[in-house]
């Protein structure tokens, strides 16, 4: 059993391909399986396939595609399309929204209206892999709540470059497509609203960011530390705890004097993963909506520590003797 | 088989001398560790500290020297308008003090050329070289500067040889910047966005943030000054603007934002160094500067002094600082120019208006 300490599977089971559980109410027919893969036994599942597009996941590919060339070609553009400029710089180019006196009027496709046709693109993309997400769970007979995990961070890419530029009144709040292009807005976001880390739904995102982590951390060590008792089968486990459950529990009762279940801990981990970009998107939602100045909102709350000022005044407020 | 318990106690001890070194090594006071020297330059626990290695801070050593100043002149001198003509901004000196300025001035900007790269040597008032005329310009700045503009240069001061170091045409000027070409028709347009940049330290923020703000300093200003929403609505994109000229600055005093800001709130002044007064100052001495003189001078540049817009060589928080927070490390050698390149007035206290 000292196959289950290493930290990569040790352990291939190979059978006969398993094509699954009869589809019902589906207009496509599953594809067959593929066949197997010794390296990707290596991290998971050997067995490849078979795959389900469906006419969503046919449609989001289409349009994902089409949203990925406009971006792309239009980068490549940007460089007067020199392959070697394209790929030397390919990390700073950027596809930017329309500037802000068009507010949300429709530009010219050079003066940003690449941009909006990308976004309207990428956006039904996501939306329909999220209800082939939704329909595939369902076909299963599963519960929807990868589809639910998944609605979540559509929440935050929507209200960033959706419904906060629609409120704003203005596309140019929106966020940049590009590598470097988007961290520099998410730092540039920041200065203007007067310095993120003073909202209080983005100290929340972080803290179930980073609760997220630390979570999958225990949970992961957990289960491999007692998969020598047979630990992995938790789902068994819910209903008939074995020995592998109650060594986990009492470790955890030992070390912290609480132990979550084989059930509960994986509520834990969906809702600090969901509520991380459930609560950043409500923070980005309110910057510049509602607040406009998140220092000076955290001093008006008390949330802020205050430290000794000096008597240094803004050189713009005092005339100076000539 | 013999099994060798490990020596925890042993262990635990190392661990705590190693642990201890480790934390006594993040210390902040200037002490050197490896190689680095960091300074507190604010409150405790503000991150407010300025690192430097010492390699770079050697060879800015090095890099930054000013060469020692002409021997003082002769008091007993004629007025130089007496001796010389067509002494147009310079009639204020003594013969010896305007021979003393000429040979310091050759040196500074044109060691090699000597003389006649600006005069025509069979008739030193012959006004027919573009180089004279930019010299007078220049003279006259550098005493505006010195005169006017005390609240950045304080009493230190400028000479030619604060951006020149030996070279008729100083190593950072700057000249309007497009980019690269771009394709045209349907493909969006850049907008001066979206490409690696020098100017602003290699990120992707606007690659000409000089351009705009330089030219109107006002609108550096970004951050929302309430805490609600209200009539103020500078936009991000605007911010992308003024992130890339601070970065730029950042860059030219090879310091980091923490030198004038305390982060936690960039705009606040009461939590801010004396520094970013200076810097204040020094945003709209440059401002002036290029419009008042360099804008002046790029009408009699020949077109290979251009740049590729067809402006002229302009000044920036670089083009003095070359890498370092006081131009040639503080040097004071203005201070023995008083009378050709002043009055050194020094900065002058703020009133309430």
């Amino acid at each position: 059993m000292t196959d289950y300490q290493n930290i990569f599977t040790r352990i291939q089971v190979r059978g006969p391909a398993y094509a699954g559980v009869e589809p019902t109410h589906t207009a496509w027919q599953r594809q067959p399986a593929l066949g197997f893969s010794y390296w990707l036994g290596k991290i998971g599942d050997a067995q490849l396939g078979p795959i389900y597009l469906g006419w969503t996941g046919v449609i989001s590919l289409m349009f994902g595609f089409v949203a990925f060339e406009i971006i792309g070609l239009n980068m490549l553009a940007s460089v007067n399309w020199s392959p070697m400029q394209f790929v030397r710089q390919l990390p700073w180019l950027a596809l930017e929204p329309p500037s802000a006196k068009w507010g949300l009027a429709l530009p010219p496709m050079a003066q940003g209206g690449w941009w909006i046709l990308a976004g309207f693109c990428l956006t039904v993309s996501i939306l329909l892999w999220w209800a082939k997400v939704y329909a595939r769970a369902r076909a299963l007979g599963m519960g929807t709540h990868v589809a639910w995990a998944f609605a979540a961070a559509i929440w935050l890419y929507l209200v960033l470059g959706f419904i906060r530029p629609l409120i704003m009144g203005s596309w140019s709040e929106a966020v940049p497509f590009g590598i470097f292009p988007h961290l520099d807005w998410v730092a540039a976001f920041s200065i203007r609203y007067g310095n993120l880390f003073y909202n209080p739904f983005h100290c929340l995102s972080i803290a179930f960011l980073y609760g997220s982590v630390l979570l999958f951390a225990m949970h992961a060590a957990t289960i491999l530390a007692v998969s020598r008792y047979g630990g992995e089968r938790e789902i068994e486990q819910i209903v008939d705890r074995g020995t592998a459950t109650e060594r986990a529990a009492l470790f955890w009762r030992w070390t912290m004097g609480f132990n979550a279940t084989m059930e509960s801990i994986h509520r834990w981990a969906w809702w600090f993963a969901v509520l991380c970009p459930l609560t950043g998107g409500m923070g980005i939602l309110l910057t510049g909506t509602v607040v406009d100045n998140w220092y000076l909102w955290a001093v008006a709350h008390g949330v802020a520590p205050a430290y000794p000022l000096n008597s240094i005044v803004d050189p713009a407020t005092v005339g100076v003797l000539k | 088989m013999t099994r060798y318990a490990p020596n925890w106690r042993l262990l635990a001890a190392i661990a705590v001398v190693g642990l201890s070194g480790l934390l006594a090594s993040c210390r902040d006071d200037g002490t050197s560790v490896l190689g680095k020297t960091s300074n507190q330059t604010g409150y405790r626990g503000t991150g407010m500290v300025q690192i430097a290695s010492k390699s770079a801070t050697e060879a800015l050593k090095l890099k930054n020297v000013a060469p020692p100043p002409e021997d003082p002149a002769d008091p007993d001198s004629k007025p130089a308008k007496e001796v010389y003509q067509n002494i147009q901004v310079l009639g204020d000196l003594t013969e010896n003090e305007l021979m003393r300025l000429m040979a310091s001035m050759t040196t500074w900007v044109a060691p090699e050329e000597g003389c006649n790269f600006c005069h025509n040597p069979e008739n030193l008032a012959d006004d027919s070289l573009y180089t004279k005329k930019v010299a007078r310009h220049m003279i006259e700045m550098v005493r505006s500067i010195n005169s006017k503009w005390g609240n950045h240069v304080g009493t230190t001061g400028v000479t030619c040889y604060t951006c020149h170091r030996g070279k008729a045409v100083p190593e950072f000027v700057w000249f309007g910047n497009s980019g690269p070409k771009q394709a045209q028709g349907m493909a969006r347009d850049r907008e001066g966005r979206g490409l690696a940049s020098a100017t602003v330290g290699e990120t992707s923020l606007p690659y000409d943030p000089l351009t705009p703000l330089l030219a109107h300093p006002d609108d550096i200003r970004v951050v929302g000054k309430k805490a609600l929403v209200s009539a103020y609505i500078p936009t991000t994109m605007q911010t992308e603007t003024t992130y890339g000229l601070m970065i730029h600055m950042s860059e030219a005093l090879g310091v980091n934002c923490t030198f004038c800001h305390n982060t936690r709130s960039i705009a606040s002044w009461p939590q801010s160094t004396p520094q970013r007064v200076t810097a204040w100052y020094g945003l709209r001495m440059v401002s002036e500067v290029n419009k008042q003189y360099l804008d002046v001078v790029a009408g009699l540049l020949p077109a290979s002094h251009l740049g590729p817009e067809g402006d002229g060589p302009k000044v920036s928080c670089e083009t003095c600082h070359q890498g370092v927070s006081k131009p040639l490390l503080g040097a004071t050698l203005a201070k023995s120019y008083a009378k050709e390149l002043g009055p050194i007035t020094g900065p002058t206290p703020p009133v309430k208006p």
